[in-house]
């Protein structure tokens, strides 16, 4: 075990120079073009907020569901046959159909080619499954249309999200999926992030209707209240425009009542629609209706054929821009909701930060002169192990492009208390073997041999807690999990061909002296 | 040699009484969990303003209609931290808790931290939490069980257990805050309490295999002794790191540390007093080893 070969020194010795130089390339800027990764800095030491939003995809559903109960109507009675009771009853549909048709509307259901029914052919599954019970047919989402749908809503609303963060211009902002109905955003340098809040909170679905009196209107009407909650109109079900006929929306101010606004453009069915409203409703009250409360029902006084108009409605200059930032990054599909936030400022990062470093420092430095005092020669050799072993795991975290958290900066400095033992197992071996074999090559070698299967027996089990962590743990403990998982690596490595090697190259020096160890 | 076996029935009485007494605080008690598990809000706020104390913020928030409000300082003077369950679901909840508590203590104040936990989440976090206790235990047993024989798992596993459950009925005692870093803590514990027990097996093994004269109580102890310095020194050396931690590493550290330090004290003291003496309870004998090498 003592035996290293030239070709394998010169190896180790690239091998540590080369993770040296990549660790201290996050301390010491070398302006080169050769290395220039870093640490990244998770949000709880550079300061930032993490959101995790779920989309609620309860409107969708019931809305697909009368969708489809509207299309079931029509298409049954496109083809003739007699049904009853079309109804929907906790997010299924429900219908009665004669005993001669069941057959015959089973295949409209079930068939590849269904019209109302959509197939999946990669699932193989419809969207919805159908039971028959007597007359009775119930239709219920399956397991992957209701995937689908999630899927679906999750793809629109990632995009609508990234659209309103960009449109911010928050510094690198991370935007990921989380299993089918939510999304997470890291937003890096963010110490306050209530405006990004509000901007997510708001599903910002945009609709211009009449006002009316008439409660028994075709389209049907409903009562809204106002957007500062003073009073209540009755509005229109019926959609003259909605936000996404517009172009674009920008905050501005009006010259002549100095009011704050959001002037819009609209594309050409847009254009057309709101010149022939505007034509024929003179005189009417047309209410702007965003996420179900009236920002302001202004009476029409010309008709609007340019394709473009403004909105007031007691707006600050903020709240306008923001209106207008909503309208032009579109409507999300549903609702989101934040499930979970954490923010951290960043001079509590930044302190973070210095604890840490302190503590690694300190740590550090009291296991190294005990470790000195312990075992003399052979504690500086394990320490200067150690210091190797720090450079190596943050050269890897660093080659990796890692994200250090501070449970991380904890399983670092965890790995400079733990590293040692693997060295301490070897050494104390060697003591035993060399009570009985005088030869100091001989007891220096078995000792390496003997105490391997501990070693690696007790490395294992860090290991393995490690892997769980990192599987299981979310955020800040996978921080931990790496660190430590990989500090159990470059510890292995660094015993067993750095230590190693200065041991040998001093044991084999002074092999004739008497207690060597 | 220090004969350790001689106190193996009296500390495993210590022992069975420390775990009962935990258990027992475990159930009856029960455990001070964090926004992690519990859900709720956080703030980390600091002032500059020396006449800010507890009473004059507890004051202030209780007007907020917040439901039950907890205040204590973090760490120095200028630091608090507040905690409750959140009621309502208001995007602007904290805006509204900076405003209205400007109007009361002044400007001289900010949120140094903000957690937010919805109760979905948190009753997730708080489920793959155990799952991750759990399936580590689960990991560590398979583990053991292919490498030695089915006493030294079963020694082992009792140690892991004690270590475990005293250290979490320590935070049940002292009503320490169990959050996500904990469960970490939790983990590495189990990871560590196995090292130092495998290290302790292993060279137990050994010897079986070496003297077939000596009784087992006889042959654990030599094996303790054997490897008792590299016990001492791992543990002092992990021990220099975590007290590190616990004193410099700062305040979010702090729980995390302490369990760590907790679980590597009786880490240390179960690889010896409960793995070796359930392997004396259960009357190894070279035979054990033996038979598994012939297989």
């Amino acid at each position: 075990m003592l035996y290293f070969s030239k070709l394998r020194i010169i190896l180790v010795s690239i091998i540590t120079l080369l993770f040296v130089y990549i660790a201290s390339s996050n301390f010491i800027r070398f302006d080169d073009v050769f290395f220039n990764k870093k640490i990244n800095l998770g949000l709880d030491l550079q300061g930032g907020s993490y959101l995790l939003l779920e989309i609620d995809n309860d409107p969708i559903l019931i809305q697909k569901l009368q969708i489809t109960t509207t299309t079931i109507r029509n298409y049954l009675k496109n083809k003739d046959i007699i049904f009853k009771d079309l109804k929907i009853v906790d997010k299924n549909i429900f219908f009665q159909i004669n005993r001669a048709d069941q057959e015959k509307v089973k295949l409209f259901f079930t068939e590849s080619e269904s019209e109302i029914n959509p197939y999946y052919p990669q699932y193989k599954s419809h969207q919805f499954d159908l039971t028959i019970n007597n007359e009775e047919f119930r239709l219920e989402f399956s397991k992957y249309g209701l995937i689908e749908i999630r899927t679906s809503s999750q793809d629109q609303a990632i995009e609508i999200v990234r659209r309103r963060v960009d449109e911010i211009g928050t510094n690198e902002p991370n935007i990921l999926k989380r299993g089918n109905n939510r999304i997470l955003v890291e937003l890096p340098g963010l110490d306050d992030p209530m405006r990004i809040k509000s901007l997510l909170g708001k599903t910002a679905n945009l609709t211009f209707r009449f006002i009316t009196q008439n409660s028994n209107e075709t389209f049907g009407a409903e009562k809204l209240s106002y957007e500062d909650g003073s009073t209540e109109s009755l509005v229109s079900k019926r959609i003259i425009l909605s936000g996404e006929n517009l172009l674009d929306a920008q905050p501005k101010m009006d010259n002549q009542t100095n009011e704050t606004i959001v002037s819009f453009t609209l594309d050409r069915v847009g254009s057309k629609r709101f010149g022939k409203a505007t034509t024929s409703g003179i005189g009417k009250q047309l209410a702007i209706v965003l996420d179900g409360k009236i920002i302001s029902a202004p009476v029409i006084r010309d008709a609007i054929v340019s394709g473009s108009g403004q909105i007031s409605g007691n707006f600050t200059f903020q709240s306008a821009t923001d209106l207008a930032l909503l309208l032009r990054s579109g409507a999300l599909p549903a609702p989101l909701e934040i499930i979970e936030e954490r923010t951290v400022g960043p001079d509590l990062g930044q302190d973070s930060i210095n604890a840490g470093i302190i503590a690694l420092l300190i740590g550090f430095l009291l296991v190294i002169i005990f470790m000195f005092f312990k075992y003399r020669i052979f504690g500086l050799i394990a320490n200067i192990t150690l210091l190797i072993n720090l450079f190596l795991l943050i050269g890897i975290l660093t080659l990796f492009e890692a994200t250090l958290t501070l449970p991380g900066i904890a399983g670092i400095i965890l790995t400079v208390g733990m590293a040692v033992d693997a060295n301490v197992l070897i050494f104390e071996r060697i003591k035993e073997e060399s009570k009985n074999e005088k030869n100091n090559i001989i007891s220096f070698d078995s000792g390496y041999i003997r105490s391997k299967t501990a070693i690696i027996d007790a490395n294992i089990t860090t290991l393995l807690a490690a892997a769980i962590l990192f599987i299981m743990g979310s955020g800040p403990i996978k921080g931990f999990s790496v660190t430590l998982g990989v500090g159990i690596f470059t510890t292995l490595f660094s015993v067993y061909f750095i230590a190693r090697l200065l041991t040998s190259i001093y044991v084999l020096k002074n092999k004739d002296k008497e207690n060597l160890i | 040699m220090i004969n350790f076996n001689k106190f193996y029935k009296p500390f495993n009485i210590i022992s069975i009484i420390l775990v009962t007494v935990s258990i027992f605080l475990l159930i009856f008690k029960g455990l001070n969990f964090g926004v992690d598990f519990k859900g709720g809000t956080l703030i980390e706020l600091r002032t500059t303003d020396y006449q800010v104390t507890i009473s004059t913020l507890r004051q202030s928030l209780s007007k907020m209609n917040l439901g039950d409000v907890n205040v204590k300082k973090f760490g120095n003077e200028n630091d608090f931290l507040i905690k409750f369950e959140k009621k309502n679901n208001d995007i602007n909840m904290i805006e509204l808790i900076k405003n209205d508590l400007s109007k009361t203590i002044g400007n001289n104040f900010n949120f140094r931290r903000v957690e937010n936990v919805g109760p979905k989440v948190s009753s997730e976090l708080l489920k793959s939490g155990v799952i991750a206790i759990v399936l580590s235990l689960a990991v560590m047993l398979f583990y053991i069980w292919i490498r030695f024989e089915w006493q030294f798992s079963l020694g082992a596993i009792l140690a892991l257990f004690h270590d475990v459950i005293i250290t979490l009925g320590i935070f049940s005692l002292f009503n320490l805050e169990i959050n996500l870093s904990i469960v970490a803590a939790v983990l590495t514990i189990v990871g560590y309490s196995m090292n130092d027990t495998v290290v302790i097996f292993d060279r137990v093994r050994e010897n079986l295999r070496k003297y077939s004269d000596i009784k087992i109580y006889e042959l654990t102890n030599i094996s303790i002794n054997e490897t008792l310095s590299r016990t001492i020194i791992t543990s002092v050396t992990t021990l220099l790191a975590l007290v590190s931690i616990y004193l410099f590493g700062g305040e979010i550290l702090k729980g995390f540390s302490l369990a760590m330090i907790l679980g590597v004290l009786f880490g240390t003291y179960s690889s010896i007093y409960i793995a070796n003496a359930v392997l004396v309870g259960l009357k190894v004998s070279q035979k054990t080893v033996l038979r598994e090498d012939n297989n």
